[in-house]
């Protein structure tokens, strides 16, 4: 296993040197993934001047009610999948760029990467794990994912099926061109887009059938 | 060594619910402080470890800055207002198009879901340069890497270097100029409101700045008069990928022809200079014509004079002289 060295911190808040095995967190280890992200400062300022944040929140996740110690500066992504354990939310790039995390934010999708938990409270978060009805069936996109086989390896999956869930509820008459356009901030390494595209429109015939 | 970006380092988290509060912490941290829109940018600078505040300041319990409302024949738009929403909203869609089109090729779904059109017209430079951490002058050091012999400068400036060669890579600034918006920036001690076409600044008025606003300023309304509502308007983008990408040189314009001929126009373009250009010379060359090809080819070349290209970036040149020439004889 490497040992990885993190960039210092400077200026006041200047701790001691923090290593962490690289390989824990690559293997995905819920418990040393959270350790790491609780390795901030013990006690952060907040709440000194107006409009503070108060680190103990909240989150409706898929319909439940989650309380979570959140830190200021933690990801969306961060909490969902070494807080609450809800790893089929992926992380790519964590930049905003491909598309393997997002999530629904009031039936809206967003890239959990790219924004803080605590710009999410009181919202009604939706993951991939969320996405089939509570007795087990299968949302009409997941259901078209089977039908057409839509991807190879599948790690960008989730953040495609969320994107798009959120386009067929809202237009369950799209165009395959209209899907391709709401499915232009997911990226797929394998170029599977054509069978991605498959589903989207088969996922818009079974949004039909449902209606 | 490997350096883990994975987390944004610690600093502290503040969501005001007023502006009022807002600028308090503003003030209270100065230099030090950071303003939150959307944070697509934002969280980049965090994690890569470049710009490191000590306090971030989230403007997304705000009320009164977002939202779009009607004001007298024209509108203002709340700067924390979704790109999605600036994109969609009937008022801007059926009145001011261009800025809707504009809004709409920015990014991604996701992006323009939680990007600000504030965040969008204040964003800083993509040099890859500055970006990547280099203490070049825009990052108070004294030298510009994309400047220099074998540098890689493709998409920096042909216009308007001063030491800095970046460009500003809003889709929407150019439509706000096009549409003659003003911008209302707002401080501890009062409001100011800015023509769009001053509100960006190059690096010969400051080279660490994109935008005329200092620590503690915020923009917090964008104003675009009834003047060009409904007129004939014309936007495109050009980038490398089609899918999205950021811009090479974007063209935004409005215009009013009546019996053949233009009576009034504007011209911006983005991604030429550290600033959307307003391009007054082509606009006067084209008031009073037919909008013809002709008079298009004539605006492009007059829009492109005085033009100087780095090594990797002349083709910007033919770029936007074509953009030009398309937005003037689109209004026939």
């Amino acid at each position: 296993m490497t040992e990885v060295e993190i960039i210092r911190d400077r200026g006041p808040r200047n701790y001691s040197r923090r290593k962490f095995i690289k390989g824990v967190i690559a293997a995905g280890a819920t418990v040393s993934a959270s350790s790491y992200l609780f390795r901030g400062p013990g006690v952060l300022t907040a709440g000194q001047a107006r409009g503070g944040v108060e680190r103990l929140m909240t989150l409706t996740v898929n319909g439940q009610q989650r309380r979570v110690d959140v830190l200021p500066y933690e990801t969306l992504a961060m909490t969902l999948r070494y807080k609450l354990g809800l790893t089929g939310t992926k992380l790519g790039c964590d930049r905003a760029e491909c598309g393997a995390c997002t999530v629904h934010i009031d039936g809206v999708t967003h890239y959990s990467c790219s924004m803080l938990t605590h710009q999410v409270r009181g919202r009604e978060i939706r993951t991939i794990e969320g996405l089939e009805s509570p007795d087990g069936e299968l949302h009409p996109v997941q259901q078209a994912v089977m039908d057409e086989g839509g991807f190879q390896c599948a790690f960008c999956a989730p953040g495609f099926i969320m994107s798009m869930a959120a386009f067929v509820e809202d237009n369950p008459s799209a165009s395959r061109a209209q899907c391709a356009q709401a499915l232009s901030g997911n990226l797929c390494r394998c170029g599977d887009y054509n069978k991605i595209l498959d589903s989207a429109e088969r996922a818009v015939e079974l949004m039909g059938q449902r209606a | 060594m490997a350096v883990i970006r994975d987390m944004i380092p610690p600093c502290e988290l503040f969501q005001p619910a007023s502006i009022g509060d807002a600028l308090n912490l503003l003030d209270q941290y100065g230099e030090n402080s950071w303003v939150l829109a959307g944070g697509l940018d934002s969280f980049d600078w965090f994690k890569d470890r470049i710009k490191r505040p000590e306090a971030i300041v989230d403007l997304g319990g705000i009320e009164e800055l977002s939202g779009i409302r009607a004001d007298g024949d024209g509108l203002v738009i709340g700067p924390m207002t979704s790109l999605t929403e600036v994109a969609t909203h009937p008022d801007i869609v059926g009145r001011f198009g261009l800025l809707a089109q504009a809004a709409e090729h920015v990014a991604t779904p996701q992006i323009r879901n939680q990007g600000t059109l504030g965040g969008n017209l204040a964003q800083d430079t993509r040099c890859w340069y500055y970006r990547g951490g280099w203490p070049c002058y825009r990052a108070g050091g004294n030298i510009c890497y994309a400047s220099a012999p074998k540098a890689m400068n493709a998409e920096h400036c042909v216009f308007g270097a001063s030491r800095c060669v970046a460009i500003n890579p809003s889709d929407t600034a150019p439509a706000t100029i096009a549409l003659d918006a003003q911008m209302v920036v707002t401080n501890s001690s009062g409001e100011t409101v800015y023509d769009a076409e001053d509100f960006f600044i190059g690096p010969g008025i400051d080279i660490e700045r994109m935008t005329v606003m200092e620590p503690g300023d915020l923009l917090t309304a964008i104003r675009i008069p009834g003047t060009w509502a409904g007129a004939d308007f014309y936007f495109e983008k050009i980038r490398d990928r089609q899918s999205w990408d950021f811009s090479l040189v974007t063209v935004a314009s409005a215009m009013r022809t009546s019996g053949g001929t233009i009576q009034d126009a504007r011209i911006s373009v983005n991604g030429v200079a550290p600033y959307p250009m307003r391009l007054d010379e082509a606009e006067r060359a084209v008031i009073g014509q037919a909008p013809t090809d002709d008079i298009g080819v004539a605006a492009g070349d007059i829009a492109i004079r005085r033009a100087q290209p780095l090594r990797h970036n002349a083709y910007k040149l033919p770029l936007m002289k074509n953009l030009v020439r398309r937005a003037v004889r689109a209004e026939v």
